[in-house]
């Protein structure tokens, strides 16, 4: 049997962690065929089809797919999935609003979020916001699984030349409207991939200071991210968040600025290589988690910390 | 119009979580129970959309030993108007949830179903979506803004981009994020009076549903620990640390 991987698209270009979602839908199975939906997607199935790892992409286009409507690509799926022993997507909002819908129409009990394939039924996933990790075993006969992208490193993206098939659209599901998407858009890096991240907490105060973080994730080239305190104080956008609810993030440095640590923020970015916290609370349970920590008011310490950037012949981008 | 809407016990937020020593799950003995935080958001919610009118009633459901009782009790004192509690034994899996759910919105027929976008204890994040698959209903996960338009609802959703904003038809399902409203407390009288609202306990094998689990929980380990990290005494220093012993910047 072969494993189906639901790609994330933007009609464009794949969203990067498809390119993750492939590696951990590969270990579940060689024949790995990529299912792209969308409108207008061209350029990104041919993108699709250039995976090495992708031995087929099936693509399905139509107006009311342009939006990524999960009652509207639950029917394709559920056509197709006859063929196959898994179905993979990302743990992300798009893989999340829309597996659920897949699995219970199959009959399947979902495994979510998952961190690593021990074998083709058996996955490892981390339960109470990462604060004990599960093997699980699946014993459906077809199995539902997203995957934690930030734990797969991304496949290679060039050399192949899978053969790209068209399938038949489904009917359009009328209880549903998509009406609009608000996108913040950014010259900066990704949240959920960037090598650097630079978080702000509640400490912050106002959303004005976060100005603060801003030039410290100019300086180095950084994403910015926030806590979940700092989002629902209207300091910064919901897509800045880091935890639990928010995005799991695994930079190479993760400066976390004005935040205490709450597990639910651990939870979304304790597994980056570097941590460093900038807190003036010396009890602040975010110190448990860090490399560096400095016990400082933030309000000299990130200043400082620009000017001491600023005295550096290079930094890393 | 009437709002179901679902609660689930879980262990409180706040609570260090330990793994049992002997690695088949986590320990629940003595530790402090509540509603999972989304779902106060949902009950929240729909207590709001009746105080303004567009409700005539708001029932809170759950699935889980007897002790969920509490769960709905406490959805009772802050407004709902009746409690409905699926009793099991052990931990039932999102899929076999939902169909649970799925015989209660047949029976007691609601406009609207609300839950927390997901449960804090195993992050699932499925049941709102597997029950609306069921049932055939529109679904708005994420839902940090909800207006109600004739017989219609506009959800803004929380995604990873940003916001998406999604017009559905009723009935439906929505899931509830953590900014969708301010939850509030419970007064002594509300709760005095939550003791007089009728709960009607069911037994989930009397709903002729399967709830076999489908996933076997092989072990439950703690995760690898962080080794512990140093304070540093000034930005300069670490400044230094990073360029020259993490090499990160």
């Amino acid at each position: 049997m072969s494993v189906l991987l639901i790609a994330e698209h933007n009609n464009q270009d794949l969203k990067p962690f498809t390119l993750n979602a492939v590696t951990a839908a590969s270990q579940m199975g060689d024949d790995l065929h990529a299912l792209i939906i969308g409108q207008n997607c061209g350029n990104a199935t041919k993108k699709l089809s250039e995976l090495p790892l992708v031995k087929k992409v099936i693509q399905v286009e139509a107006p009311h797919y342009e939006n990524f409507v999960a009652e509207n690509f639950a029917p394709v799926i559920l056509k197709l999935a006859e063929n196959y022993s898994h179905i993979v997507c990302s743990a992300n909002t798009f893989g999340k609003n829309l597996m659920p819908r897949i699995a219970a129409s199959l009959d399947t009990s979902q495994v979510s979020d998952i961190i690593k394939v021990i074998s083709q039924d058996t996955f490892l996933r981390p339960i109470y916001a990462g604060n004990a990790f599960a093997t699980v075993k699946s014993k459906d006969s077809k199995k539902c699984i997203t995957i934690r992208p930030t734990s797969f490193d991304p496949c290679e993206v060039s050399g192949g030349s899978a053969p790209i098939e068209k399938a038949e659209a489904s009917e359009e599901f009328n209880h549903t409207k998509f009406i609009k998407r608000e996108e913040i858009k950014s010259d900066r890096p990704e949240l959920g991939t960037a090598r650097v991240v630079v978080s702000g907490g509640r400490g912050m105060q106002s959303g004005d200071n976060f100005k603060l973080i801003t030039s410290l994730a100019d300086k180095l080239n950084a994403a910015i991210g926030a806590s979940r305190a700092a989002v629902d104080a209207g300091y910064i956008g919901n897509d800045h968040q880091v935890g639990q609810t928010g995005k799991v993030v695994v930079p190479d440095l993760y400066i976390a600025v004005g935040i205490s640590g709450a597990i639910q923020h651990l939870a979304g970015m304790k597994e980056s290589k570097v941590i460093v916290a900038i807190n003036k609370d010396g009890e602040a349970p975010i110190f448990s988690v860090a490399d560096y920590g400095l016990e400082a008011d933030l309000f000299d310490a990130v200043p400082q910390f620009l000017d001491e950037l600023n005295k550096l012949n290079t930094i890393q981008k | 119009m009437k709002i179901l809407v679902a609660v689930k016990r879980v262990i409180d937020y706040n609570v260090q979580i330990r793994v049992k020593e002997d690695n088949t799950g986590v320990v629940t003995d003595n530790v402090k129970m509540s509603t999972n935080p989304p779902d106060d958001n949902a009950i929240e919610e729909a207590v709001k959309i009746k105080e303004a009118g567009k409700a005539t009633e708001v029932i809170a459901v759950s699935v889980g030993e007897e002790k969920a009782q509490e769960t709905v009790r406490k959805a009772l004192a802050v407004g709902a108007d009746k409690g409905i509690l699926i009793k099991t034994d052990g931990v039932l899996e999102p899929l076999a949830v939902s169909k649970l759910l799925q015989k209660i919105v047949e029976k007691e027929k609601p406009d609207l179903v609300f839950m927390g976008k997901q449960a804090i204890d195993d992050d699932c994040n499925q049941t709102g979506q597997m029950l609306s698959a069921l049932l055939n209903w529109p679904q708005a996960t994420f839902a940090s803004k909800i207006e109600i338009k004739d017989k219609k609802l506009e959800v803004t959703r929380e995604i990873d981009e940003g916001l998406e904003t999604i017009e559905i038809g009723i009935p439906a399902i929505v899931t509830c994020d953590l900014r969708l409203n301010e939850p509030r407390y419970a007064s002594l009288p509300n709760i005095m009076k939550a003791k007089k609202k009728p709960i009607e306990q069911i037994n989930a094998s009397d709903l002729g549903v399967d709830t076999s689990p489908r996933i076997e929980h092989i072990k439950v380990e703690e995760p690898p620990k962080r080794k512990a990290g140093i304070k540093v005494s000034s930005v300069a220093e670490l400044v230094q640390k990073l360029k020259n012993e993490a090499k990160v910047i």
